[in-house]
Parts: structure tokens; sequence; C-alpha cells
């Protein structure tokens, strides 16, 4: 032990003491914290109104004997509880601005913060969504300049803003696909067969679940050995009842389909449509435009591509573009400028759009963030951050190359695929690689997807990342890389792994269970 | 580039590991007829000082809806969200996390969805609730197609007074599943008319209560007639403030709630991002939709909270999932959440209170206008107006909504912009944001538009 000249104890001469139990559950900064259920009570809140002068309640003469009669269950806090509750579960979260998050596939890049505050100016924040259109001539000309950006970046005629996510994105392009073959079978005849959608078994799953709900059947194409569309099968499942295919590019093992080209040629000699997953769009921004190649339909994701935040799940936001052939059956609702005004054209009826696909317009708050990235980055700016990722990524690859194993070598684009084969005669799995990160400060990458790399590990770095940052990141990397090596020499190796994480606000937690007996809700009596 | 931490060096040296002389070799897979040489037609780089003044300038060309005298509603309310709610949301854990797929360090996000659940499941008075879909309309839709999957049946009926954006989304989502949505036409008073037609291959009706002209309706008829032919009823609601005030659909019987959740947390946001609430019974919890967030244990027995069910997932199941959805409202989520906890049940009724009180008031208000007839009998916070002019030449509400603007007053929403036939419509909503002087321009301004 050290003391300084005062005999105070400099150093920590306490052990870290495994199982240490504190008396309140709490561990230093790390709080434990209980259901609002357990901590609040109906009576309390943490909101005042003002007086209501002079008026007599009225509540049940006009509400036709429908009035609330039992009490709904619903617990209260005051203000400085609430505060407490939610910063305190705020900190058992990782998040990016906390260290690297390199979600292959998800694209955990840094989320300005003019962004949050341009999203909330009065003038986008507080606009009803059916003002009569005089009233909100700024809020459309943001969705029709990001929509003029959004064109101009993807070399596509048009785009359907009012998808609420990439998903969606996807349904949007789908069944604007749809609407086209039932329209030219009914102007052309023949038959009514184009059900057939060509899918790549290393989709992302919503693709399938899409196209099914358009109607559709799936039909999986595999991989070549070095991850891209096989190209002799596709050719084999070509026929005149192939509607489409939906193909991601980057594709999922984070490389560019080098065949796109051709593939886009044979689906369109079949008379069937191209739907790009453009998830990845990131890794193309400014050096690739994907209407050069030769696709129909494509569905951004504003909250990957262009920074706005994930927020924990959502919200997304997934603009479609689509080919002069689909254009005509976008949904609605849009903006049309005309003669220096803008226009919203909400009504389906006597045009060919397919119809609705929510309630109002869109996705208005991410549309400004979006807007405020974009002219941020400008031309010049988007392309290096496109040129950034993508070099991250690889110096990712290349530096791990040696200690881990890459899935197929060579140039990646903006994620660099590993499989499990460094872990083999381990005893480690992917999973235990990837809780031990969690317990070196990291969030882990994706793993086991795609699902055509055995326990692959999909790394993200994304353009928001300095060399020291990555440096740091790939030296953990390498000594856990190693540390699992030499787990096989050992035999109690593995334990490291299997153990982890330690250091995070619970240990790993038990799924099977959640998923077996599912409790999905607070009840005073869980019996009940 | 102020979002870009490499320099040139930086990538020079890293250009020099990955062993390429230029960045163009990492592109080497793109074909070249599809490489650009040039930069994209669009402006260059911007400080932030010149986005911002870029973007308050085309904000400032919107009239804020706080501005002045304001009373639309048809879908999306104007409440007073606490400061509280949107610095929490704010938070760098919140606001910058991924999807909480790695339980450990997630569990921030979890609980609050998990408290979220909770809270939708008590409001709407149903069992269990997911963890929220992107709006109100699409979670309409999906409770559609889940009770055609519950049920096996293709017919589904959807009520006159169902937001006629709910209706069309429906149809939408429907139109490719071999689903037959009968839609009754859009207009007051005629809710009944959805049980006309149902029969043994009815999947269920959906009734909305408060509906889009503000009228509550009784759930409990529609309950028995579509339980007697063994469907299900979908209960929908857009103004969840409403439950302070009025019996829950789930006390009425209704099997699946959906709805939509902006009220209590997210502002107006010119239309999204939103909160879609969907709540069932227990026994259909497997036919649900969306993300679900479920309480289990650790590895040292505390208690800890997962996503859970992916069984029935797009990323699970592909093309049999239950929905192709891949996200919720994450942030809008937790945004409702915080907000209904500084409500509490005391809160929320209070400001349930409130809302029909000045509803009530401006109601009275209004009828006391020559030509000015209320066509909703039971309402909360929102009442449908007939305009007629007294003097003959009946002017449509639409024009009446207009000549409101050019008075400073945005004064209801004409139902011709949602409907076809009913045209002297006015819907007319009032919150707790309403002063007796909005409400006073707001009858000067009518009575002008209408002498």
């Amino acid at each position: 032990m050290s003391m300084n000249s005062k005999g105070r104890q400099t150093s920590p001469d306490a052990l870290a003491v495994s199982g240490h139990k504190t008396v309140s559950g709490n561990r230093g900064l790390a709080q434990a914290e209980k259901l609002i259920f357990e901590i609040g009570t109906p009576r309390r809140t943490g909101v005042d109104f003002p007086a209501l002068k002079g008026a007599k309640s009225r509540l049940g003469g006009r509400l036709g004997g429908m009035e609330r009669t039992e009490e709904i269950g619903l617990p209260g806090l005051s203000e400085p509880e609430t505060m407490r509750h939610y910063v305190r579960l705020s900190q058992k979260n990782y998040a990016i601005d906390l260290g690297v998050y390199p979600l292959g596939s998800c694209t955990m890049k840094h989320n300005p913060r003019i962004n949050e505050k341009m999203a909330r100016l009065p003038g986008f924040a507080d606009v009803h969504p059916l003002q009569p259109r005089g009233t909100v001539q700024g809020a459309l000309e943001l969705i029709d300049e990001l929509a003029d950006w959004i064109c101009k970046l993807t070399g596509m005629p048009a785009v359907a803003m009012s998808p609420k996510a990439g998903a969606h994105g996807e349904l949007c392009g789908m069944m604007a696909i749809r609407a086209a073959l039932d329209a030219r079978f009914a102007k052309e005849g023949g038959a009514d067969n184009k059900r057939r959608v060509l899918v790549p078994e290393s989709a992302h799953g919503t693709n399938p679940a899409t196209a099914v709900q358009c109607g559709f059947t799936i039909d999986s194409i595999p991989a070549t050995d070095d991850g891209r569309v096989d190209m002799d099968a596709l050719k084999a499942k070509l026929g005149d009842d192939v509607a489409g295919i939906m193909l991601t590019n980057p594709n999922t093992c984070g490389l560019f389909e080098r065949d796109i080209i051709e593939i886009a040629d044979l689906i369109h000699g079949v008379g069937g449509y191209f739907y790009c997953d453009g998830a990845n769009f990131n890794a193309l921004v400014g050096r690739v435009r994907p209407g050069d190649l030769g696709i129909d339909a494509m569905h951004l994701n504003l909250h990957k591509t262009f920074s706005t935040p994930h927020g924990g799940g959502g919200p997304g936001s997934g603009p479609t573009v689509l080919s002069a052939a689909l254009a005509a059956y976008a949904p609605v609702p849009y903006v049309v400028r005309e003669q220096g005004k803008y226009k919203l054209i909400e009504d389906a009826h006597g045009t060919d759009s397919f119809g609705r696909m929510t309630a109002f317009h869109g996705q208005m708050g991410m549309f400004v963030r979006a807007l405020s990235y974009m002219l941020s980055h400008g031309a010049d700016g988007l392309k290096q951050a496109t040129e950034d990722a993508v070099l991250n990524a690889n110096y990712v690859q290349a530096s791990l190359s040696e200690d881990m194993s890459p899935a197929f070598g060579g140039i990646c684009m903006h994620e660099a695929l590993f499989n499990d084969d460094f872990l083999k005669g381990t005893g480690v799995e992917t999973l235990d690689f990837a809780k031990a990160m969690i317990d070196e400060g990291y969030h882990p990458m994706t793993m086991y997807f795609p699902l055509v790399v055995h326990g692959a590990m999909l790394i993200e770095p994304t353009e928001s990342e300095s060399k020291a940052e990555l440096d740091r990141f790939i030296d953990v990397m390498k000594g856990l890389a190693k540390r699992a090596k030499s787990a096989s020499d050992n035999k109690d190796g593995a334990d490291f792994f299997k153990a982890a994480p330690i250091y995070a606000p619970l240990r790993r937690l038990d799924e099977t269970r959640a998923a077996r007996k599912p409790v999905l809700r607070w009840r005073e009596d869980p019996s009940a | 580039m102020r979002f870009l931490p490499l320099n040139n060096n930086d990538r020079a040296a890293m250009l020099d590991v990955v062993g390429v002389n230029s960045v163009d070799e990492l592109f080497v897979d793109v074909p070249k007829s599809a490489r650009l040489d040039e930069l994209i037609d669009v402006p260059m780089h911007k400080s932030e000082a010149e986005v911002d003044a870029h973007l308050t300038a085309m904000a400032a060309r919107s009239r804020a809806a706080g501005a002045g005298p304001f009373f639309i509603g048809a879908g999306a309310y104007r409440h007073h969200i606490p400061a509280t709610v949107d610095h929490l949301i704010q938070r760098s854990e919140f606001l910058t996390a991924y999807t909480p797929y790695q339980p450990e360090i997630s569990q921030g996000t979890l609980q609050v969805l998990f408290e979220f659940q909770t809270q939708v499941a008590q409001l709407t008075g149903m069992d269990v609730a997911n963890a929220s879909m992107y709006d109100g309309s699409t979670a309409c839709a999906e409770a559609v197609l889940m009770a055609c999957r519950v049920k096996r049946r293709g017919k589904v009926h959807l009520a006159a007074g169902l937001h006629p954006h709910y209706r069309e989304v429906t149809k939408t989502q429907c139109k490719f599943q071999e689903i037959e949505v009968r839609p009754c036409p859009s207009r007051p008073g005629h809710d009944e008319d959805v049980l006309i037609g149902m029969d043994k291959e009815s999947a269920a009706i959906v009734v909305q209560s408060p509906n889009v002209f503000g009228e509550i309706i009784d759930l409990e008829p529609y309950a028995e007639a579509a339980h007697a032919v063994g469907a299900l009823l979908i209960a929908v609601f857009t103004e969840p403030v409403a439950f302070g005030a009025i019996k829950s659909p789930g006390e009425m019987g209704a099997d699946i709630v959906v709805g939509e959740g902006q009220s209590i947390g997210v502002g107006l946001n010119f239309g999204g991002p939103y909160v879609g609430l969907l709540a069932c019974k227990q026994k259909l919890v497997r036919q649900m939709p969306g993300r679900v967030c479920g309480e289990t244990v650790d590895a040292n027995g505390e208690r800890g909270y997962v996503l859970t069910l992916s069984t029935r997932e797009q990323h699970i199941r592909r093309e049999k999932a239950t929905s192709n959805i891949c996200t919720n409202s994450g942030l809008c989520t937790v945004a409702f959440s915080i907000h209904m906890t500084l409500l509490g049940e005391a809160g929320l009724r209070k400001l349930a209170m409130i809302n029909h009180e000045k509803a009530c008031t401006l109601a009275d208000k209004l009828v006391a206008i020559d030509g000015v007839e209320l066509v909703t009998e039971n309402f909360f916070n929102e009442f449908t107006l007939r305009l007629s002019n007294p003097k003959g030449g009946g002017k449509p509400a639409k024009d009446v909504v207009g000549d409101m603007v050019a008075q400073g007053v945005l004064g209801g929403l004409h139902a011709s912009r949602l409907m076809d036939g009913q045209d002297d419509l006015l819907i007319v909503c009032a919150t707790e944001t309403n002063s007796d002087a909005d409400m006073d321009a707001f009858v000067s301004a009518l009575e002008g538009a209408l002498s």
C-alpha cells in the first residue's frame, strides 16, 4: 500500500472480489432500478395543469354513458423521480456516443446534433399533417428538397417518401412492382403468372417476408464460394413466371455484386423488375448511382446512410426510389412543385398509384435530420464519407486477417465479414467471442448473419471512427483472438469467454426461458 | 469535414496496410460503366451555421400550429409535452443506441419497452401489448392481417367512422393477400352499418372510438356481434388521452386494440414519426406482429429483459413470418412512456377532463352561431359541425377553413380533405393547449366566414 505525505491511501489495495455483494445491490454508478410499477403510485404526478376558470366539470354529460369507472392502473412519478428513473436506465445502454458500435449491416455512424436542433424547429416539428397546404409550404419544401437530393444521389427519376422504415420501403417497392405487373397483364393480357421472386440466400429476412405480403412466392438463389450471386444458378431459375429479383448491393457479405448490370438485364429480359435492397447504400453514395446499375426500385434507410438516430430500434424512415417504369404506381401522398408553390397529392383515385401506405406524409422528423446531414456533407463530403467508410472496413479486415479468419478475403466494401474458422477447436463460439467484447468496452459486431457464413461476424466500423480508435479496437480483437486460440491449451481457457460478460449491468440473459414462458408485462400478482 | 475524423495522412497509412495504392482500388468491383468520376450535382459541404440558417429560413415558411389559434385533430393532436421528455430522449444512451439485440448492454431500452408494453396494456384494457408499430394506421392494417391469421378467414369489415387514412392503408396492405376488405363509406352516425354482411367468413370488424368525427361509440354491441359469428373486434383509436375519461376498449370486449400514441410524448411532426400501439388478449400473443420485450433472468438469477418471441419474426421465419416488420418506433416509445410516467393515472385523468371540458365549452360557443349544427352527440375532445349558410348559397367547409386561415385561425379540418360527399362537415378539436382567447378568435373567425 502506498501513502501520500498525509498518510492517506493513494492506490487501491482492495482485491476485486468475485461475487462481492453490496448492501443495496448497487455497484457505484451502476444503480439497480425497479419498474415504475414498483416505485410509482396512481395518485402521484409530475405534471401540473392550469386551473380551469369558472368551468364546471361536465364529464359524463357528453360521454354517452361511457365514462371511466374503473382505475386504469398507471403509476405516476414526480418530475425529479422521473428524471432519475430514466437517467439510471439510460446508463444501462451502450451507445454510439460511448464507443465503437461495429454492427455490420446496421451502420452505426455518428448522429450530428445539428440534425436534432433542426428537427425541433417549430416550422417542422409543430406542424399538423392536415393543416391547409398554404400554411405548410416550408414543410413541403423540405420534403421536395430532400426528394431532389435522393433522386440525384441515386440517379433515379422518382422517389416515394412516405414509407416509415426500411422494410416498409421494401413493401413500397414490391407493391409498385406488383401493381406494374398487374397493369401490364390488364393491358396486354397473356398469362397472369408472374409471381416468383428470386432472393439470394444471403438476403435480409425482410426481403422474403415482404415479397410474400405482395402475393409473391420465393425462390432462393445460392451464393458462389466468393460470396456473390451464383450466375449459373440464377440463369437456371429464369422463366416467364419470374416477377423480379430482390438483391442487396453491396450484399450482406459486404461485397459488391460485380455482375449486377448483367443481372438487371437478365431479369428485364424475362419481363421482371429489379428490387435493390438499399440497406448498404452508404457504401456507394457519391461513387455509384444505383440508377446506373439498371435497378427499378430501392429503399434507403435514412437512419443508416443519412445519420438519423437509431433511437434504440426506431423510428426509421424508408424513402423508396423508383424507375420510370414504376414511378406511376408510387403511393400517395406525394409533393408536386408548380410555379413556386408546393402541392400535396393525397388522393389515389383516378391515378395508377397502388394506394396509401401510411396516414399522413412519412417520417418528417427523419427527413429534416437527413437533409441536415446531406447539406452538411455536400457532394464532396458525402463522397468522402463513403470512401472513409469503405477504407475503415478494409483497414479492419486487413489488420485482423491473420488473427481472425476473413470469410472471403480480397477487397470488401463498407463491412468486413469473418467466419469462425479461427475459433475451431477452442471451445469458444462466435456468441462467446461477442460477449467477451462487451467486457472490453465494445458493442459486439453483428453475429450469425449473413446465414451463408458459418459463425459469421460482420464488422462495420463506418466513417465515424478515427484511425486511433480503430487501432485500439483492432488490438482488442487481436488480443481476444489470441486468448481464444490459447484456450485450447488450457482446460479453463474457454471460461473467460463462456462467463462473459462480467462487467455489463447484467450477465448473460436466459432468452430460452423468456420465449418459453413469455412474461410481456408487469403484474402486481405474477401468478394472476 | 467536421463529421470525418480521418485525415490524409491516416488515409495514406491505412491504404498501405490494406495493400492498395488508392481509394479507387477499393471500388474495383464496380462495373466501369457505373463508376462516377465527377461529383454529383448537389451543393458542396456547408458549415453548421449555414445549414442552420438554410433550414431555419425554410421552417419559417410554414405556420407552426402554436403560432396562433389552432383546432385541428383528426388523427394527430397538439398537446403540451413536458420539457423533461425531450431532454431524456436526447440522452446519448437512448438516442444513439441500436435495437437491443445485446441485452446485457441494452437494459435501459429494454426495461423502458417492458414498462411501455405494460402501460399500453393497462391503458387499452388488454392483456399484452407489443413494443409499438410505425403509427396507428399501419398498426390497424397489421391488426387486420393478424385477425385473418388467428381466424384463418379472409374477410374484414371497416366501420364508417374509421379514419379514412387507416381504411386506405388497410386496403393497400391487404390488396395482394387475398383478403376481402369491406369498408363502409365515411359518414357520421353510420357505424352500425359495419354489421351488415358479417358472416362465418368474417375474420374481424374494425370500429374506431372516438371515431374520426369525434363520436364516442359503445363497443359492447360490436364485440357481441363479432363474437356471435366467431369474428374478432378490432378497436381503433387515434386519441389515447380519451381513455383518461372513457372506458377502455378492453373493458368493452375488444380482442385487439390498435391506435395512434402520438398524443402522449410525441409532437405533431407534420405526420411522423409517430408511435403505433397494438395490444391484444393473451391467447393471441403468438400471432402478434412486431417486436416484443419479455422478462427473464441473467446467469446470476437477476431480473432482466430481452426481445423475445422472435420465432414469429422475419429474421428467423423469413417468408413465413407474421409480418415483414423489422423495427419499432423506438425513441417515440421512450417518449410515450416518460410522458405517461409523468402524468400517472391522476395526471392522465386530469388532462382528459380538461380536454373534454375545453371541447364542451368550444362546442357550446360554436353552435350558438347561426348555421352551425353539432353532428356528434357524444364526444371527448373532438366533434363535428355541419355548416350551412343561413343566407343560402352554402359555402363548402373547405372554403370556410380557407377564410379562417386568412384571419389567422386554423379552425378545424374540413371533412372533404379526408372523404367524399361530406362537403359541409367541419371536424374540430380542442385540447388543453387552447386558451379562452383562442376560442373567442375561432368563434369570431367562423362567424365572419359564414356571414
